[in-house]
């Protein structure tokens, strides 16, 4: 920490809790939403979805719907697949989702006819006038049934989508339902299993939610007076959708203009391409602009989060974790979406941040009849850090070790290998442990209980490791009156991205942060990034915008140093200067620099730059990698519980988040993240669940489907910001997105199992699967059996 | 059926045909072009299209457009002189309690209602009143202080009617 407090003592913007830039746009509702914006003429959507979870499409009649006064157009997937140049299929892994269903729908929801009409109600209206015919199919709902050999085929072939470079080894697949499968080998865990004292072998699984953003998906796309293709779109990722759109319509990237305004949240949801193809072939269709903006109702038919089931096998000797043998199957639904990259980013760290010198994962990414699965706030890693991290708890009880110091023991050091092999660096998670451990102050025991409310404390610990590789790139401006204008793909999804890249480049540039306007993403100014999402914006566009903004003030400080007769490394840019280290009087302002070195206020100083962190080769065989990637984020969550064992309701008494984020750029912004996510999690944990009944969702409603509201908020909560800093990242940064998200529900049910000795291994715990649970312990019977 | 109604939004008389099926949430966004009221769940449980009617916190999307004559309507933008920010406003913002803050403008307005009627909420008081507003970035410890701090605010700043 001593570098980290010498380099942090000349830094004046970072590191400070700055408040947020958008704050004034958005506590009067005056911020830019896509569902603002309108355009003359403008068309609205609505679309008719699959009422079947499997089904061949026999006959579509849409006469009497075209029919409509008011409806511009009627649009099946058999049309959208005559169209010549036109894919009828996108997906960021493989290209397997179709524009709308041709054939078959593959899932009860699926798209298979689109209205635009003149207004809402009207497309309804349309919608009720079409007719389908379809001849059912056999279908498969369960991931374990999805894998066997006699399961129905949800796709015939595979077609990989070759959109990003940590999937160009995805591979076209047959005739199977996994449509990925990564395989992690290292040591001998046969030999382990043999050799051990005890072994544990545990089922653990997680339902599929949803992200629930307060903003459903809205988008809106036109043609301009070049019949150039603009789209407004609340997305996470505008420089994916632009190159999918480009993919798929045969459009050149130039011709296509994909601007974000604020989005109201996105959680993983807004990722990739989700409405932009059907609304662009509605645009290219009818010539008009056109919207559409999802309900409630069909937000919870289009993304989830994966269902998992994890087998975790543990082998014990001599008191230590020798082994560790985990299975990972990933629901990812009738499309792949990104469930490829999370069976492979989430699946090489199931076997948890430790020690653990024998290791066998296989992690398979499956496809099902149920609702497309994709990234959820913590890429799957929530799921995996579930199972491995409610048995280590498991394991210590049985051992009878203290579950922090059982944990302390095996957790990775600075410079030790993780189970892929790459040695972790920047890796605090022994110290969120003790921070967490220390908030909630663990070894304080109440007295013996007795009634029927029953306390328990728990904590569980886990590690996300960032994307890699990956790319962002920006521009920052500068002015001749010491503002900068700065140009980068970051969406603004309530994280505080632009707070966070204003205090960068401010303090780059010797700016204050209102000085430093971030420009929202358009992808005809602004440079190409991967996504927002994964923890990677501070670390990867934090490191663009510094290093462009560095190039600035290397041509400020060569235009000073040649004017004032010093050495350029001997200047530092402050208060909208460039000066002389230790004699700051002698010095020039921003100004008086671009008058000496262009003889004018007149013009711009610019300069781009691009953080493209690579990994090396990984193994297909073994998963082994000197680099799987260029950060972690350890995190741990420390709780504490009383579980009324008459109702088996939990309340959470206490919560405590922590997290590595690096060098916190705004120290209370990372303690929010951490905070906010975890408390987000408490609701994944307790209640959120997608509940199908052979493949039909019964609860896609707000007034069916619960998330966390503040009467969710424990009595006591607190977050820790740990700061072990980056070596290479922007001013030691890493991420804090979902750091806090990762480690809740162990915690909880580690807490649960203190206070009344039940263990629960299916989320979400609810008061019914805990009064089972004591039923079975106590070899009662449920009330109301 | 079409109609030709009249109603009081923000201390303004709007005079607009309308269907009888529009919701007030419709005619706000749609034809007032008040964006400060947000669609999300578009069954009254989320509390994204909170509006007050007659100072009371209703969700806009349950409520028919024709039924809301004749009473005072007032929507984020109505809030304050329109100018400076509320103290409401200035606590969610000195609080850091908005991220995306698409819930933000029916937490603003519900929080507004809860203070007219109960001036020094307990936060019990506060988490009951508050429970029907969503906030998925779940900024609700923030909001909690963001309340209290408005709290103190309003207790010493002279009586705002609006």
């Amino acid at each position: 920490m001593a570098t980290r407090d010498k380099d942090m003592a000349d830094l004046s913007v970072v590191g400070q809790s700055v408040y947020r830039t958008d704050a004034n746009p958005k506590v009067t509702g005056r911020a830019l939403h896509v569902g603002n914006i309108e355009m003359p003429g403008m068309l609205h959507v609505a679309v008719l979805r699959s009422p079947y979870p499997h089904a061949r499409i026999k006959r579509i009649d849409k006469a009497k719907a075209e029919a409509l006064s008011g409806v511009t157009v009627v649009l099946t997937g058999a049309e959208i697949a005559k169209m010549p140049g036109v894919d009828a299929h996108f997906g960021p892994a493989f290209r397997d989702q179709p524009i709308l269903a041709v054939e078959k729908v593959c899932y009860a929801g699926d798209p298979v006819v689109a209205v635009a009409a003149v207004d809402r109600r009207t497309a309804e209206d349309a919608l009720q006038l079409v007719e389908v015919d379809y001849e059912q199919l056999p279908a498969v709902f369960d991931v374990l049934e999805a894998v066997k050999p006699s399961a129905p085929l949800v796709h015939e072939q595979h077609r990989p989508a070759k959109a990003f470079a940590d999937l160009a080894h995805v591979k076209a697949g047959q005739r199977s339902n996994i449509c990925y499968h990564f395989k992690l080998r290292t040591g001998d865990v046969d030999k382990a299993f043999a050799d051990a004292d005890r072994v544990f072998e545990d089922t653990f699984s997680s339902p599929p939610a949803q992200h629930v953003p307060m903003e459903p998906h809205v988008t809106l796309v036109y043609l301009d007076e070049h019949e150039r293709l603009n789209v407004w779109t609340s997305s996470q990722s505008p420089s994916y959708v632009r190159t999918e759109l480009s993919a798929t319509f045969g459009i050149p990237m130039n011709r296509i203009r994909v601007r974000v305004p604020y989005i109201g949240g996105g959680y993983g949801a807004k990722l990739y391409a989700k409405l932009e193809p059907l609304v662009t072939v509605l645009a290219l269709i009818t010539r008009k602009p056109v919207r559409y903006a999802l309900t409630r109702e069909e937000e919870f038919l289009t993304i989830t989060k994966h269902r998992v089931v994890t087998k975790i096998k543990t082998a014990v000797k001599n008191g230590a974790i020798t082994a560790r043998k985990c299975e990972v199957y990933w629901d990812t639904g009738a499309y792949a979406e990104i469930g490829p990259r999370i069976g492979h980013k989430s699946g090489y760290t199931s076997a948890g941040p430790y020690r653990i010198p024998n290791v066998w994962i296989d992690s398979y990414c499956v496809y099902t009849h149920r609702v497309p699965a994709g990234a959820f706030r913590g890429f799957g890693v929530p799921q995996v850090i579930w199972a491995y991290d409610s048995q280590t708890d498991m394991i210590a009880r049985a051992l009878g070790a203290d579950p922090v110091e059982f944990r302390l023991k095996p957790a990775l050091d600075e410079g030790e290998p993780f189970a892929t092999g790459t040695l972790v660096h920047s890796f605090g998670v022994k110290e969120a442990i003790r921070q967490a451990a220390h908030a909630i102050d663990w070894t304080k025991r109440g007295p013996v209980q007795t009634g029927t409310k029953r306390r328990g404390k728990g904590i569980a610990a886990g590690v996300k490791a960032v994307l890699t590789p990956s790319i962002s790139g920006a521009i920052v401006i500068l002015n001749a009156d010491g503002t900068a204008n700065v140009l980068s793909s970051t969406v603004e999804m309530g994280q505080g991205s632009e707070t966070t890249l204003g205090q960068i480049v401010a303090e780059e540039l010797g700016l204050t942060v209102g000085q430093v306007h971030i420009v929202q993403p358009d992808t005809d100014v602004t440079p190409y990034d991967t996504i927002t999402a994964g923890s990677r914006s501070t670390y990867h566009m934090g490191n663009a915008v510094r290093m462009a903004a560095a190039k600035v003030k290397a041509a400020l400080c060569e235009a000073v140093a040649a004017k004032l007769e010093v050495d350029p490394g001997d200047l530092l840019a402050r208060n909208g200067r460039v000066c002389v280290r230790g004699m700051e009087e002698r010095g020039m302002t921003i100004g008086e620099i671009f008058l000496a070195k262009f003889g004018s206020l007149g013009t711009t100083l610019a300069a781009e730059a691009v953080c493209q962190p690579t990994a090396a080769h990984m193994d297909p065989e073994t998963g082994q990698s000197e680099k799987c990637t260029e950060y972690w984020f350890p995190s741990a969550t420390a709780v504490e519980v009383e579980v009324d064992t008459e109702t088996g309701r939990v309340a959470v008494l206490q919560l405590i988040s922590v997290g590595d984020t690096g060098t916190a750029i705004n120290p209370k912004h990372c303690e929010q993240q951490l905070l906010c996510a975890a408390v987000m999690h408490l609701g994944l944990t307790l209640f959120e669940e997608m509940v199908f009944d052979e493949g039909q969702l019964i609860n896609g409603s707000l007034l069916d489907y619960q998330v966390a509201s503040i009467k969710d908020m424990p009595r006591s909560f607190r977050s820790v910001v740990v700061e072990v800093p980056h070596a290479d990242g922007p001013f030691g940064a890493k991420g804090a997105g979902e750091t806090g998200a990762l480690t809740v529900a162990p915690a909880v049910a580690n807490a649960i199992e203190d206070a009344v000795g039940v263990r629960i291994r299916d989320l979400p715990i609810t008061p019914e699967k805990i009064l089972r649970a004591l039923a079975g312990k106590n070899g009662t019977k449920v009330p109301g059996n | 059926m079409k109609r030709e109604i009249t109603l009081r939004v923000n201390d303004r008389d709007e005079t607009l045909v309308i269907e009888d099926a529009d919701t007030l949430l419709e005619v706000l966004r749609d034809r007032l072009k008040l964006w400060s009221v947000r669609e999300s769940c578009g069954v009254g449980a989320c509390g994204s299209c909170t509006v007050l009617l007659d100072g009371r916190p209703v969700s806009a999307c349950l409520l028919l457009a024709v039924r809301s004559t004749g009473r005072e309507i007032t929507t984020l933008e109505g809030l304050g002189d329109g100018q400076a920010l509320h103290p409401i406003q200035e606590a969610f913002v000195s609080e850091r309690a908005l991220q995306c803050a698409y819930c933000t403008p029916g937490f603003v307005l519900t929080v507004k209602a809860l203070l007219d009627k109960n001036p020094n909420p307990s936060d019990d008081e506060i988490r009951e009143y508050l429970s029907g507003n969503l906030c998925r970035c779940a900024g609700y410890a923030d909001i909690l202080r963001a309340v209290h701090l408005a709290r103190e605010k309003q207790s010493r700043a002279p009586v705002q009617r609006r």
